[in-house]
């Protein structure tokens, strides 16, 4: 058994604990302790990303307690790339903060290796009440850091975000608790196999518990009658926070891929088909309601937050194909969107804090300095973000059509997806022209920072490298998705056992 | 018993919904905690109902399931800690936005 597996959980919850504990001890020392930490998971990540591209699952049983009576943590490719992912941003939005954003609250550094020790675990576990677990420290130390820098709108937006956090919470165990009193278990890969020799009497309820776990997982990602905490919550937030929360409708994302196919996904009669079914049309609704938000915001950080709508939609229009070409499509759409989105937050604070009026309001005409150099990162982050070569949007994109070529459905997503698209495009043209173009220079220009300009940038460069190293990347993640379309393998390595036996029974 | 225990999750979760649906933030917090007993209820039951019997092996014939007292455990101690959470908050919002409605504007006020 390999301990380094528990690592990415166990290294920020002890940094954040030390933080906490320590918090009298000089800024400087707290700051260095969350880069460090943060490091060591970018490290982490690629290094779990080298272990699980051999196809092979990694199983770490807490305790060395059994597979199903104890909590096992599982490392798949999917779980390595989202863990790879969420340090790497984790790491830029510590270095955006730590340009002074981090001094405006308490706590910050604890709460953000909080943050992260909650989505690691969410993305290793393979225990669905652990999945719970986790999902609350994220909240929990979500609900603070969204609240970092404190003020009225702040405020406001927390109370919404919590408190539908929190029914979400109750749904969520009365899912579990449906599903433990029909099958008796709650490990995943004991529960895929439960799920699918249920007698033909428990399948409406199983299925209700699965649709229930669909409306958790949906209020986590934004889909659309759940999301309208979601452009208020993120545009109060502070710049780096909405930068990380960028990975937070992505964890509601992998829990509906990782719970539909392989807990709900075996059977003659599989149960994920209904979820399917709903998830369709619903993230098509999304993703035009994404579109038109994006048009109609009145800040840059609304424009974001809704830009975050549409990937969600996209992603699940893709996803719920649930073929190997899709899914792999999606999962490189996740991580660009993830990227993009988070540069944008970030690009909406380093632009506000340039103009002479309005911060990053629309109505505001006021002129904005060093235009010269901002008007070309802002350009590029847009044509990247829209999905434009020579950017990984538009290889993302360009796959995601490809495989939707190939459905019967597919066409409604091509109409959707590129309407949307266009929409984008308006509504940061209009953005780029009426702050770059319109107001004539700024008289005394602020003093540009070139740290967070720096991080930006590179950020944006990271977009493009994506775009340039597609094709091992792509390879990748259709392995991924041939992975995760393969359940089977996932319970042979959860429970060694049970498959074996099944395997002796069958025929 | 079951019957008994199914009429008060009922009840638990009406009011608890009835009670979430309202404007004011107390009243919401209120809906919240009753609807997370009758979630911590319901997954209690999850491991079946029976009396008399402790969750050890060989004190009687049919031991109860230990897992969903464990599950309830931790459900409740993290429901007590949102709840703590969620109370400051809207103690937090009260005091900054001068009232206590869930959307931190009185919808009434803008009609006067």
């Amino acid at each position: 058994m390999n301990h380094a597996l528990i690592l990415p959980i166990l290294l920020p919850l002890i940094t954040g604990a030390g933080q906490l504990l320590f918090y009298q001890a000089p800024f400087a020392l707290q700051r260095l302790l969350g880069f460090a930490s943060t490091f060591w998971l970018v490290l982490l990540g690629i290094w779990c990303l080298q272990v699980a591209g051999n196809g092979e699952h990694l199983v770490y049983h807490a305790g060395d307690w059994p597979a199903p009576f104890g909590i096992v943590l599982i490392l798949d490719r999917l779980s390595a790339v989202m863990l790879a992912l969420t340090a790497v941003l984790g790491f830029c939005c510590l270095l955006y903060a730590s340009n002074g954003g981090d001094q405006r609250g308490a706590h910050f550094h604890a709460l953000f290796q909080f943050q992260l020790a909650g989505l690691n675990g969410a993305f290793l576990t393979g225990d669905l009440f652990n999945l719970f677990v986790f999902f609350e420290i994220l909240l929990i130390a979500s609900y603070a850091l969204l609240l970092h820098g404190g003020g009225r709108a702040r405020s406001r937006a927390g109370l919404h975000y919590v408190i539908i956090n929190l029914v979400g919470s109750a749904l969520f165990l009365i899912a579990l608790g449906t599903l433990y009193g029909l099958t008796g278990t709650l490990n995943m890969a004991d529960l895929a196999q439960r799920v699918a020799q249920a007698p033909p009497g428990d399948i409406p309820l199983l299925a209700a518990a699965s649709l229930l776990l669909l409306v958790v997982f949906g209020v986590k990602a934004a889909i659309l009658p759940l999301l309208f905490w979601l452009p208020r919550a993120y545009s109060a937030a502070s710049a780096p926070v909405a930068a990380l929360f960028a990975i937070m409708t992505k964890v509601g994302i992998y829990a509906i891929l990782r719970v539909f196919l392989l807990v709900f996904a075996l059977g003659e009669a599989p149960i994920n088909e209904t979820a399917w079914g709903w998830l369709w049309p619903l993230a098509l609704f999304t993703l035009a309601l994404g579109g038109i938000g994006v048009l109609g915001s009145n800040s840059l950080r609304t424009l974001t937050a809704y830009l975050v709508v549409l990937s969600v939609g996209t992603l699940l229009a893709t996803i719920s194909f649930a073929t190997q070409e899709s899914l792999g499509a999606a999962l490189f759409y996740l991580i660009h969107s993830t990227g993009m989105t988070a540069v944008f937050f970030l690009l909406a604070d380093l632009l506000g804090q340039q103009r002479e009026e309005g911060y990053d309001n629309f109505t505001a005409t006021g002129p904005i300095g060093h235009r010269w150099l901002l008007g070309t990162l802002f350009f590029f982050a847009a044509i990247a973000m829209v999905g434009l070569p020579p950017f990984s949007g538009f290889v993302s994109k360009a796959w995601i059509l490809q495989a939707s070529a190939q459905e019967s459905q597919g066409f409604w997503l091509w109409g959707v997806l590129l309407a949307a698209a266009l929409l984008t495009l308006i509504a940061v043209s209009r953005t780029g022209s009426s702050w770059f173009w319109r107001p004539g220079d700024m008289a005394r220009p602020y003093p540009l920072e070139r740290g967070p300009l720096t991080l930006v940038s590179s950020m944006v460069g990271l977009n493009g490298l994506l775009a340039v190293f597609g094709e091992p990347v792509m390879g990748y993640l259709e392995l991924t998705a041939q992975q995760l379309l393969d359940p089977h393998a996932y319970i042979a390595a959860v429970l060694p056992e049970a498959f074996v036996a099944r395997q002796e029974v069958a025929p | 018993m079951a019957l008994l225990y199914a009429i008060t999750l009922g009840v638990l979760t009406t009011c608890g919904v009835y009670l979430l649906l309202r404007a004011r933030t107390f009243t919401v917090i209120l809906g919240l905690t009753l609807l997370s007993h009758a979630v911590n209820l319901y997954l209690f039951a999850s491991g079946r109902l029976v009396s008399s019997a402790p969750a050890i092996i060989g004190l009687s014939e049919q031991p109860a399931d230990p897992l969903p007292q464990a599950l309830v455990l931790t459900a409740i101690v993290i429901g007590f800690a949102m709840t703590a959470f969620v109370v400051v908050l809207a103690l937090k919002a009260a005091v900054e936005l001068r009232n206590d409605h869930v959307d931190g504007e009185n919808p009434d006020e803008d009609l006067a």
